[in-house]
């Protein structure tokens, strides 16, 4: 298989603040607005190059949403951020109305999702966000997985029309894809061909995907890994290419299995090509507090789990 | 000095207009609509700086926000009034197909419609995104925007209020329409909103009062007066009380026609206290 180094752990996060950075210099449309969460959004360098361009609301992720939304009357490109939680959850009918239905070219960017955000527990561990915003029409959804591709994915959305929640999280994690990659909305990125599984994984869980390879290949089972980094709009024609030549599939995301990247996949399948699928995913629990290693573990969130998804699938085939 | 017959032409004219429409489809909200139509047909006609055609971004010209987009019936009227769209499109209301939602939406490209509305207490929130959004882009131009006073229930308000103040958001001007009714009853059985005037002015608003928000003359006055009061770092806030269902006696003192539409019978009645002025759609 194709072997990945990691490049040296950093958190998704920075990625989202080192693209807000190259934006503020190439971009003079872009503005950027946070509900009192700067330091963990890593924007300091972008409010600090173009403190007129950013807009501080307090904590009034509400008026926050309405704010991007009529920052795009007149034509700025508003990056709305917070914690996922309280830009998804908290404001879904903002989004909803102001932003979704009045087809406002807002980036709602929303860090610290899921269970790695860690010991703060359940209250911010959103794992419902992806659903909330694949549903809504008109809604582009992404999940990067590392630093390198949530830095690209940022500078790319500012180029695509339309409203996007971009997807980001806490801990620093593996960073294993290219530096300077060019960030295709939309287009799986094909990791590693395999022929006996197919493993579709999205965030965190896709360096994790590749360690179960790894450990699948010394068993013998040649695992094909696609990274969607996309969910909305899905990439059907990778994911039917690889599960046509697998014959079976395993999802891997940050999330509950109810609304989140294994649901759409199984849509695609169901239409298709059915084929055994099985998920990694949260099963439509609440986190807890916890290290992000420690909750990965016990809610299956890992390669272990992955690898072990992987063996139960393949007696299905 | 402003036409105040042209404008009350116009005034009867969108009324009949919006009797029209509810009446038609048997549905949406005429009473907050009569009460707002002097305040719409003198902000459109009298008061902004408006280009012609529509674009979206509404660079070099003022902008309205209309929060309470169930009163979307006297919106419709002048906008199409105003040119933004056929008149005749007026008869779609409410229908399938239609630019004309139930509640105002930019989805199906209604020109004059810059954000969807409906669902309450958001308006002021886009209102001020697209004021600072003005001041990046150096336009002078004014943004407006008009609120029901049941819509302050909504947390979302407060936030904006606190804001705009805060950030010094000037060349906003938020309207509160103070017909004192909403859906169950009055507001202050429903959810006492007390004195709002005095509300914005403890969260640091510019505050004037319109104490007939059905008499154009004090509605012009009190617009213009607002105008004034821009650009001196606060924004603007006008408190207009109005009487829901004016211009129709069976329709005022009372919420029951907040999202109820005349009968056959009822409909001739009240057009009998409109007259035709510019010619029905």
């Amino acid at each position: 298989m194709t072997k990945y180094t990691d490049q040296g752990k950093q958190d998704t996060r920075s990625g989202y603040g080192a693209g807000m950075t190259e934006l503020g210099r190439t971009n003079p449309n872009v503005v950027a607005l946070c509900a009192d969460l700067v330091g963990s959004l890593k924007i300091e360098t972008f409010i600090e190059e173009s403190p007129e361009r950013f807009f501080q609301t307090g904590i009034a992720e509400a008026n926050m949403m309405g704010i991007a939304a009529g920052l795009t009357i007149g034509g700025k490109i508003p990056f709305a951020s917070t914690f996922a939680n309280f830009a998804t959850g908290r404001v879904y009918d903002q989004i909803r109305q102001s932003i979704a239905y009045s087809d406002k070219n807002v980036k709602i960017c929303a860090s610290h999702a899921g269970l790695t955000l860690g010991e703060d527990g359940a209250t911010h561990q959103i794992l419902e966000d992806i659903g909330l915003m694949k549903m809504l029409p008109g809604m582009t959804v992404i999940n990067p997985c590392d630093f390198n591709q949530t830095k690209a994915a940022t500078i790319a959305i500012a180029e695509h029309h339309g409203p996007v929640y971009l997807r980001f999280g806490r801990p620093k994690v593996a960073n294993f894809t290219p530096v300077d990659q060019k960030f295709e909305i939309g287009k799986a990125v094909m990791l590693s061909e395999g022929t006996d599984v197919t493993i579709i994984a999205t965030g965190h869980l896709v360096w994790e995907a590749l360690i179960a390879a790894e450990s699948l290949e010394n068993q013998g089972i040649s695992a094909e890994v696609i990274n969607i980094h996309t969910i909305k709009p899905l990439d059907e024609e990778a994911i039917l290419a690889s599960v046509k030549k697998t014959g079976c599939v395993v999802t891997a995301e940050e999330h509950n299995y109810l609304g989140g990247l294994g649901e759409s996949v199984s849509g695609v399948l169901s239409s298709h090509y059915p084929a055994p699928q099985e998920f990694v995913a949260t099963k439509d629990t609440f986190g807890e507090s916890g290290t992000p290693e420690q909750l990965m573990e016990k809610y299956g969130l890992n390669n272990k789990a992955i690898e072990a998804a992987v063996l139960k699938v393949l007696k299905r085939k | 000095m402003p036409n105040t017959q042209e404008l009350q032409d116009l005034v009867f004219q969108v009324r009949r207009d919006i009797l029209r429409m509810v009446h038609k489809v048997s549905s949406g909200h005429p009473g907050g609509s009569l009460g707002c139509t002097e305040f719409l047909v003198t902000l459109y006609n009298e008061i902004m700086d408006l280009k012609d055609g529509f674009d979206m971004d509404g660079i070099g010209e003022d902008l309205f926000f209309l929060s309470n987009g169930h009163i979307s019936p006297v919106f419709y009227s002048v906008l199409a009034r105003r040119g933004y769209f056929p008149v005749e499109e007026l008869n779609t209301f409410r229908l399938i197909d239609s630019r004309l939602q139930g509640h105002p939406t930019t989805h199906e490209g209604l020109p004059g419609v810059r954000v969807a509305s409906g669902s309450l207490g958001q308006g002021m929130s886009v209102a001020i995104g697209a004021a600072l959004a003005k001041k990046l882009n150096g336009d002078d131009h004014l943004v407006f925007s008009l609120h029901g006073d049941g819509e302050l229930q909504e947390g979302q308000n407060w936030e904006a209020i606190m804001y705009a103040a805060g950030n010094k958001v000037d060349n906003l001007i938020a309207t509160v329409d103070r017909n004192g009714q909403q859906i169950d009853g009055p507001t202050e059985k429903v959810l006492p909103l007390g004195d709002v005037s005095e509300k914005f002015k403890v969260f640091g608003w510019d505050v004037l009062e319109i104490e007939n928000g059905n008499d154009l003359e004090q509605v012009i006055a009190g617009l213009n007066e607002a105008k004034s009061r821009t650009g001196k770092g606060k924004p603007v806030c006008v408190v207009m009380t109005t009487e829901m269902g004016n211009g129709v006696d069976f329709m005022m003192h009372t919420h029951a026609w907040h999202g109820k539409a005349p009968s056959d019978e009822q409909l001739a009645t009240a057009l009998a206290q409109n007259p035709e002025t510019l010619g029905d759609y």
